[in-house]
């Protein structure tokens, strides 16, 4: 196969191709099952010695995956064993002569008996063999590699369809393509055998294109209508997009999310115009940008000058719209959803939104907690238990218009617009279509909008309900959610989370700590638990139910901490350990750990709280520890001096803390540094004198709990290895 | 010579022909109220079982919650599928429904066609299957679907089945906006034929159908379909191939066109509708099992 005069060792090793040629795969899956497969075959190569150093990089698009491995040793490397036979001393006689069962182990191992050795293992003395074992060619390992490497792909639903072995897979394999070097390699997978060919776009390219390498595999399929490189078709449609934008003198509506969809719906993407009537233009935004990303994968375009254009960009599967169809099809298509959108709003409103309250009740919400009606009477008695309990800050950006009709006229419209026709079409827009309802309709700004926000924040990034109103519902319809949840045993587990709790709890968690609401989470779960004991009044509620969702909830604040604040883990734990009920006060006292914590003092300090938690942690069970220190029993000037400036301390910063100054309060702790120091330096705690010993064992426990009320201090990680922020 | 887009009837003739070309049985609707072609027996019994089999027919279904009395260009309370079903499925079952459609006047290399994920399901029929929604210029216009299931059972060998909506694909074709300009035939409109149907069938299921009737006609079908299950139970082996297992799966087709009636006149509460689609599940996972059970004797005495 190697040309005359071809060095040697490049023959040694050569590229690889692999292509798995399937029906269109779900857009969102391709990426995902690309980069595992990446993965897979990096591991399986590198295991076999076959890999050598080359990078493995994979594609994926609608119908095929695609791997390239510029540089694959075409055999495995020769490999000398070790074998070990037989014990000594069943191997030779006493004559020192081989027996027949070391005649057979070196016959077995293909050796002489000359050529076998004794080794000795920690059971005793064997003889032993040494054997090559001969590399195996790429292609007989490949037969092996690459159908385990697609098998387990997970995907998240597979399909069955009739093929030899009965196959499982996202959808239908159509075709196996796998060239080493300019030969086949011959492998079987779904009931097909591989070969060298591919096939080009479904409505445009040729089927049966035989490919020899991955240079010409791009370049027959380009000239195929299919780009195999993700990154080359996102390329494509970013300057296309860009351009016919530009054109016109708009602006896109950026959207990553609809970008990277488009990416993998077409294994040619070309982005075309299109427009629609203006008076369309008179529908909410909201709703004409709905129908184009959700439903039509459409971007919509804004003026310049602010406001959506009467425009809009498809991402169409071809080369170029040849006979114009393509464009008047989108249009006359997006005509028609505008229409219905049109056809839903104008009937919604023949009647008004909170006409829709009693159809709430033959709406499911959840089978054992019941319809959205249900559920409405228990968001409404949540946010009017839940009014009393807060406490705003006056300097809150927000506005401060609390009153408790305005909350219960948010909470009674909140899930109204579930039995319109808008929603029932787009349901993606719930919460949004009744703000806007409420607003067509009169509602003030302040309701209509605490109906539109109450579903935020949806994400990390999500806004935050724009007012106070909506934020309070807001928490009340995700805490009322979790309770519920929590008690019909609905509860997440590994990556299921159908009701979305982790988001409900995120959320709770985001508005509390974002609008700086001061609230205690146990009083609010306690009064979700009675709202729904009094609207569900047959449903028995576990025990220790709301343990369970403070649990949650604390777990929740913990990721955002860490996670969107860039707190450390131990700085959260620490001040989640003195305290989590009122999260406003818990990121007060985050934010000055992480600053006390870049001072000189601070670092030993809660390295020798450490030490003082181990000490009390080892003498709990042997000790009798005293309640309060007795003065008359000390017996060093240090331990003496050591009170004296922890009493001084208590009282600075218990003033300091009262006032949430907690910046100073815990600068104030740190100044005992030296006298702790000094402390360790010149007492010995476990002192043979017990009544000595335990008066020290108070001192250090009254020390432990006084300073460990605004952060645990034992908990920060103090050594030189502490994990650095992320 | 440019030629007219074809006619709603044109389109018919067409499709069938194609697929008669490719060696279906061209079925007829089925003769009692159904929401999908799927559920026509020559779908829903055919798929079941090991025999090969080709079909397409048309079906009217009917769906009436989705009627708009006429009013609504896009929405019908009866639409017309064609429904094809290749078992097993072939190979080039996708490209067989391409060239359907270069078949009735879409020249593929000028139009965006595409296969998006949509799985159907029917938890009434106990059935689902993998596939994708096609879409033509961004307007859906087939359900591509692998069987997977039907009436509670793994199917085997894998079906395919392509649903067409007709209307859809008949307006994008004559490049009309409203489903009643759609010319059936040569010189006569769907208003023609079909608008007083939408607007007197929609006003039945939204405001004058009984619920009470309504109920108790689901009851008595639901009885007749277990008393007939029940009797099939009862019956010896031998004379199991002629008992009227179909005539049960007919009176399964009752309940379920009921069960939507009562949909739309909304007066399902919210448990009652799980209670009453697991009651009709009941009675069509019952009927295929029996009906798998027939074949299996009829083609043991036939062998």
């Amino acid at each position: 196969m190697t040309p005359k005069g071809h060095p040697r060792r490049s023959a040694a090793q050569a590229e690889l191709l692999v292509e798995l040629g399937c029906e269109e795969i779900p857009a969102w899956m391709i990426e995902r099952a690309a980069d595992e497969w990446k993965a897979s075959l990096q591991k399986y190569l590198s295991e076999a010695s076959l890999l050598q150093g080359s990078s493995v990089e994979t594609f994926g698009g609608p119908r095929r995956l695609t791997a390239m491995i510029p540089s694959l040793r075409l055999k495995q490397p020769d490999v000398a064993r070790q074998v070990t036979g037989p014990a000594k001393a069943a191997a030779y006689d006493a004559a020192g002569n081989p027996t027949r069962a070391a005649e057979g182990f070196a016959a077995s191992k293909g050796v002489g008996v000359k050529d076998l050795f004794v080794v000795k293992l920690p059971k005793g003395e064997f003889i032993a063999a040494r054997q090559i074992v001969l590399g195996r060619s790429a292609a007989s390992v490949l037969a092996e590699i690459l159908p385990r490497a697609f098998s387990e792909l997970a995907w998240p639903k597979t399909m069955r369809w009739p093929a030899p072995g009965n196959p499982r897979f996202i959808r239908p394999v159509r075709w196996l393509l796998a060239i080493l070097g300019g030969r086949v390699v011959s492998f079987e997978f779904a009931g097909l055998r591989s070969g060298n060919v591919t096939r080009g776009h479904h409505t445009l390219g040729k089927s049966g294109i035989p490919v020899h390498d991955s240079k010409q595999y791009r370049t027959v399929l380009n000239r195929n209508f299919v780009l195999v490189d993700p990154a080359g078709r996102r390329r494509k449609i970013e300057r296309e997009l860009s351009s016919l934008a530009a054109r016109k003198g708009l602006r896109i509506h950026a959207d990553l999310d609809l970008l990277g969809r488009v990416v993998y719906l077409n294994e040619y993407p070309t982005a075309i115009l299109g427009g629609f009537d203006p008076a369309f233009l008179a529908l909410p935004e909201e709703i004409l940008i709905t129908v184009m990303r959700d439903h039509q994968k459409y971007f919509a375009l804004e003026k310049k000058t602010g406001g959506l254009a009467p425009h809009f960009l498809a991402v169409i599967n071809s080369d170029r719209d040849r006979a114009g169809k393509m464009r008047a099809g989108h249009e006359r298509v997006l005509r028609a959803r505008f229409a219905d959108a049109q056809f839903f709003w104008n009937s919604d409103q023949k009647c008004r939104l909170a006409d829709n309250l009693p159809r709430l009740d033959s709406v499911t919400y959840e089978v054992s907690l019941g319809s959205y009606g249900l559920k409405v009477k228990r968001l409404r008695r949540l946010c009017e238990a839940l009014l009393p309990h807060l406490a705003v800050p006056e300097s809150s950006s927000v506005s401060v218009e609390l009153k408790l009709e305005l909350l219960d006229r948010a909470a009674s419209l909140a899930k109204c617009d579930l039995v319109t026709e808008m929603v029932r079409e787009f349901p993606e827009l719930q919460g949004i279509v009744g703000g806007l309802y409420a607003r067509a309709q009169g509602e003030s700004k302040l309701v209509a909008d605490s109906v539109y926000d109450h579903y935020r924040p949806t994400s990390l990034d999500d806004d935050l309900p724009r007012n106070l109103v909506g934020s309070v519902v807001a928490i009340a319809d995700k805490l009322d959610t979790l309770v519920g949840c929590f008690a019909v045993g609905k509860i997440p587990s590994g990556s299921s989370d159908p009701f979305a709790l982790r988001r409900a709890a995120a959320g709770i968690v985001r508005i509390i700590v974002e609008r700086r609401l001061t609230i205690s989470l146990n009083a609010a779960i306690q009064s979700a638990i009675s709202s729904l004991a009094a609207v569900n009044p047959k449903l028995p509620l576990p025990t220790g139910l709301r343990d369970q969702v403070r649990d949650f909830l604390e777990d929740r604040a913990r990721f955002y901490f860490e996670e969107r604040r860039n707190f450390a883990f131990d700085e959260v734990k620490a001040a989640m350990a003195a305290g989590s009920d009122d999260l406003v006060d818990l990121a007060d006292r985050l934010a000055a750990l992480r600053h006390v914590r870049s001072t000189e003092n601070f670092p030993p300090l809660a390295a020798a709280f450490k030490r003082i938690r181990n000490i009390l942690a080892k003498s709990a069970a042997t000790e009798l520890i005293p309640d309060h220190v007795d003065l008359s029993k000390f017996a060093a000037e240090e331990e003496r001096a050591l009170h004296r400036h922890a009493e001084d301390a208590a009282r600075a910063s218990a003033q300091l803390k009262k006032e949430r100054q907690y910046n100073e309060a815990l600068e104030r702790i740190a100044q005992l540094r030296p006298a702790v120091d000094r402390f360790f330096d010149k007492v010995l705690v476990m002192a043979e004198d017990l009544a000595v010993r335990a008066n020290r064992l108070a001192l250090l426990r009254g020390l432990l709990r006084e300073f460990s009320t605004i952060a645990d201090f034992s908990e920060i990680v103090t050594d030189s290895t502490a994990p650095p922020k992320t | 010579m440019k030629s007219s887009p074809p006619t709603l009837q044109d389109l018919l003739f067409r499709l069938q022909q194609f697929w008669s070309a490719c060696g279906c049985v061209i079925g007829q609707p089925y003769d009692v109220e159904v929401g999908a072609g799927t559920m026509h027996p020559e779908t829903f019994l055919r798929v079941l079982g090991p025999e090969p089999y080709r079909v397409a027919y048309i079906q009217p279904s009917r769906r009436p919650a989705d009627g708009r009395y006429g009013e609504n260009p896009n929405r019908l309370y009866k639409h017309l599928q064609l429904q094809v079903i290749l078992k097993p499925s072939p190979a080039d079952a996708q490209e067989l429904y391409l060239a359907s459609l270069a078949m009735i006047g879409v020249p593929l290399r000028d139009h965006d066609i595409r296969f998006e994920e949509d799985n159907w399901e029917s938890p009434t029929l106990g059935a689902w299957g993998i596939g994708w929604q096609v879409l033509l210029d961004g307007l859906e216009i087939t359900q591509f679907t692998y069987f997977q299931q039907c009436g509670g059972l793994d199917l085997d060998p894998v079906s395919v089945e392509l649903t067409y909506g007709l209307e859809r694909i008949a307006a994008f074709l004559q490049g009309v906006d409203n489903v009643f300009d759609i010319r059936w035939s040569d010189d006569v409109l769907y208003r023609r034929v079909r608008w007083a149907e939408e607007q007197q069938f929609s006003a039945y299921s939204f405001d004058h159908a009984d619920p009470q009737r309504t109920r108790q006609m689901f009851d008595l079908a639901e009885l007749e379909a277990k008393s007939l299950l029940d009797g099939y139970d009862e019956t010896s082996e031998a004379d199991r191939p002629r008992y009227p297992v179909l005539a049960a799966y007919d009176l399964c087709l009752n309940c379920s066109h009921l069960f939507n009636l009562l949909d739309s006149r909304g007066v399902i509460s919210v448990t009652e509708r799980a209670t009453l689609i697991a009651r009709i599940r009941a009675l069509a996972c019952r009927v295929a099992a029996d009906h798998v059970e027939q074949n299996r004797i009829r083609s043991q005495v036939t062998a």
